[in-house]
């Protein structure tokens, strides 16, 4: 670009930390590549293996209750559900599953923590503020790089690039709600002489809980979206036959996996949301 | 005995504190110390002692450092200088550990939003303190309910908070602070969120309930009418410094200074004036020595039309009119006996103004003051309305 200011060897760099990360941590990621790789396949396997028709019918008792007895949800679980099978896409739809499942639990552990030291310290939230948004700003794309380089390709690469991306929203809304609760709360929790994890449990999360539920709504909703990117590295499921639909310009074929992935947020994203608003 | 001491007690808020604080030692004022350092002085050794029983009041207007100063107590707001002793113990000093032990066992706090925990029902609301120092759940459940008797919620135990009116979630909170037996209830305006009526009901129950309970009870308020009906003695602030210290009656009778004159301006004095501070010394004659002559002599010297009559140890024995006394000159008769009324209307020195305008109403002559059956002074209409007059007008805006 110009002669006097050397381009900076940014990427050259950034290859250096990999690669040392790399062999210093594969002690870690190793058994996570392997082991725990092993562990979410057989759990899709096991899934698939459950007849449809059984998790069908659990699927719209869920609904039923959890949406306090409403018939609208349990009819379109069975309706979608039963497209899904017909369309012979229930084995993919279950690796799917079990991706968004460990994703969303994985993101749901390392997030509500981090929420609740952030909105405990100022130096916290001043540290993980600009991480979360680096986290979220940076293209989905991008994680998928280290993700490989960490773990190879499958589910556990998938499901690493899908918690980066959809950790922030549970972070920040779990510091949200903990923050706003409302002055007067804490101090009737003070003055009752709480100690510090009395008044975060009996007080504190309670009262942030439909705020920090909109938080996982939100990371469950993130980690489905990462489902169709993490498919470039070889996780399987109804990512994977949208790409490959992709590649093959297979437009009807694009079409029906697409519409499985929007019936199965459908219904995770309404369960969680009745969840939240029941008492 | 003293049950809570605090001496020079003050709090800044603020980034520049030691400066703050320092100056405020040598007598800067709280305008002054905003200016030059930007910190807020929210209280200002304040000192002042309450004692086992009492029902202390501490009033002011909003900003003048009166929910500071609650806090202080209790230390949800760590003072800045001074000590703060709750029965022996100085919480201004004492450690993390000590500190959560008394405000678990000595001190409870009753908030102006009630501060009651929306997914608690209300048994378990009133439960919180016991539950947090690790009492079984029984026991808990058991003195939590007599606490909710007693403030006669006994059948809405297991409603939510927002399932009750304003006035019954404060009685949980009332109920929650007592269900831990503290010796302090600290009040801060707990009634201030109620309408006027469920005000004064509550202010009675509280009244009712410290009769049975003989709790120490520091209370908040920024409204006069409050103070004097509940306080046994109030404490008026004024941008974070405690300007006097007294009985209602001291306080509204004498106040210390110009500010304490136009806060208890507002009072409806009626309430808590009596029949003491308004009357004058009575004019009589004696029965026993005086005749008809020198009863109308006094009365034409006073311009009056009747007087009180009493004998020599000023037991009151009705009163006389200036026409029965002619009467009786004309006749030639020596002595009153004969003409005494005894249809006057009577006053105890503590009754309070407001009856004595419904008696005074229709009467023909002044009323007469009492006590044990002396008499102790006379009031005349014109003082009634007076002393009404002067605290009067605004009260309209208290009720």
């Amino acid at each position: 670009m110009s002669d006097f200011l050397p381009k900076l060897p940014v990427a050259d760099w950034v290859d250096l930390f990999v690669e040392w990360v790399q062999s210093a941590f594969s002690f870690i990621f190793d058994p996570l590549k392997n082991e725990f790789g092993d562990f979410i396949e057989g759990t899709a396997e096991w899934l698939s293996e459950i007849p449809p028709f059984a998790v069908i019918i659990i699927v719209a008792l869920l609904a039923f209750f959890i949406s306090g007895k409403r018939i609208g949800l349990s009819i379109f679980s069975i309706v979608g559900l039963l497209f899904i099978l017909n369309q012979d896409i229930w084995e993919e739809l279950m690796f799917t599953f079990t991706l968004i499942l460990f994703a969303s639990l994985i993101s749901v552990v390392i997030g509500i923590p981090l929420g609740i030291l952030m909105s405990k310290s100022k130096w916290a939230q001043a540290i993980i503020t600009p991480i979360l948004d680096f986290m979220q700003t940076m293209p989905a794309f991008v994680y998928l790089i280290p993700a490989v380089v960490f773990f190879g390709i499958g589910m556990v690469p998938g499901i690493f690039a899908s918690v980066v991306f959809a950790t922030p929203p549970v972070v920040r809304f779990t510091n949200l709600g903990i923050r706003q609760v409302s002055n007067e709360l804490v101090e009737a929790a003070d003055a009752f002489g709480t100690t510090g994890p009395q008044k975060l449990f009996k007080v504190e999360l309670p009262m942030a809980r439909s705020t920090i539920m909109a938080g996982v709504n939100q990371t469950v909703m993130l980690s489905l979206s990462m489902v169709v990117i993490a498919s470039r590295i070889g996780a399987p499921g109804l990512g994977d036959l949208v790409l490959s639909a992709l590649q093959r310009a297979q437009g009807g074929q694009g079409f029906v996996a697409g519409l499985g992935i929007v019936i199965l947020a459908i219904i995770i994203d309404r369960m969680t949301q009745y969840l939240n608003r029941n008492k | 005995m003293s049950i809570i001491k605090v001496r020079n007690l003050s709090k800044i808020f603020g980034k520049r504190v030691k400066e703050a604080t320092s100056l405020l030692d040598q007598g800067y004022s709280k305008e002054e110390i905003l200016e030059k350092t930007g910190c807020t002085v929210g209280v200002n050794r304040a000192s002042f002692e309450v004692e086992s029983g009492e029902v202390f009041v501490i009033m002011g207007l909003s900003g003048s450092g009166k929910s500071t100063l609650v806090r202080l107590l209790n230390r949800l707001i760590d003072p800045t200088e001074g000590d703060v002793e709750v029965s022996g113990e100085n919480l201004a000093k004492v450690g993390k550990e000590k500190l959560r032990k008394v405000r678990r066992e000595k001190l409870s706090m009753v908030f102006q939003k009630f501060g009651l925990f929306p997914f608690r029902t209300v048994l378990e609301n009133t439960e919180f303190g016991l539950e947090i120092q690790g009492i079984k759940k029984e026991e808990r459940s058991q003195k939590a309910k007599e606490a909710l008797e007693l403030v006669g919620l006994g059948s809405f135990i297991h409603q939510y908070p927002d399932q009750l009116s304003g006035g019954m979630q404060q009685r949980v909170g009332l109920a929650r602070a007592l269900a831990n037996d503290p010796e302090v209830l600290l009040m801060d305006e707990a009634f201030s969120a109620l309408d006027p009526l469920i005000r004064k009901d509550m202010q009675d129950e509280l009244l009712d309930l410290q009769e049975k309970m003989k709790k120490t009870i520091i209370f908040i308020t920024h409204d006069l009418d409050e103070a004097l009906r509940i306080g046994d003695r109030i404490a008026l602030m004024k941008d974070g410094s405690i300007v006097q210290i007294g009985t209602p009656e001291e306080i509204l009778v004498s106040p210390a200074n110009d500010y304490v004159e136009r806060f208890v301006e507002d009072v409806d004095r009626s309430k808590v004036l009596t029949a003491n501070h308004i009357m004058k010394r009575p004019e009589t004659v004696d029965i026993d020595k005086h005749g008809p002559r020198v009863a109308l002599e006094r009365m034409l010297e006073q311009g009056l039309s009747s007087m009180y009559v009493v004998d020599r140890t000023r037991q009151l024995k009705g009163y006389i009119t200036a026409d029965d006394v002619s009467e009786v000159r004309k006749n030639e008769q020596k002595n009153l006996h004969n003409i005494i009324r005894t249809d006057m209307p009577i006053a105890q020195p503590d009754t309070p103004i407001h009856d004595i305008f419904e008696i005074i109403h229709n009467a023909p002559v002044p009323v007469a003051v009492v006590e044990a059956g002396k008499l102790k002074g006379i009031i005349v209409r014109g003082a009634v309305i007076a002393a009404l007059a002067n605290g009067n007008g605004v009260t309209d805006t208290h009720e």
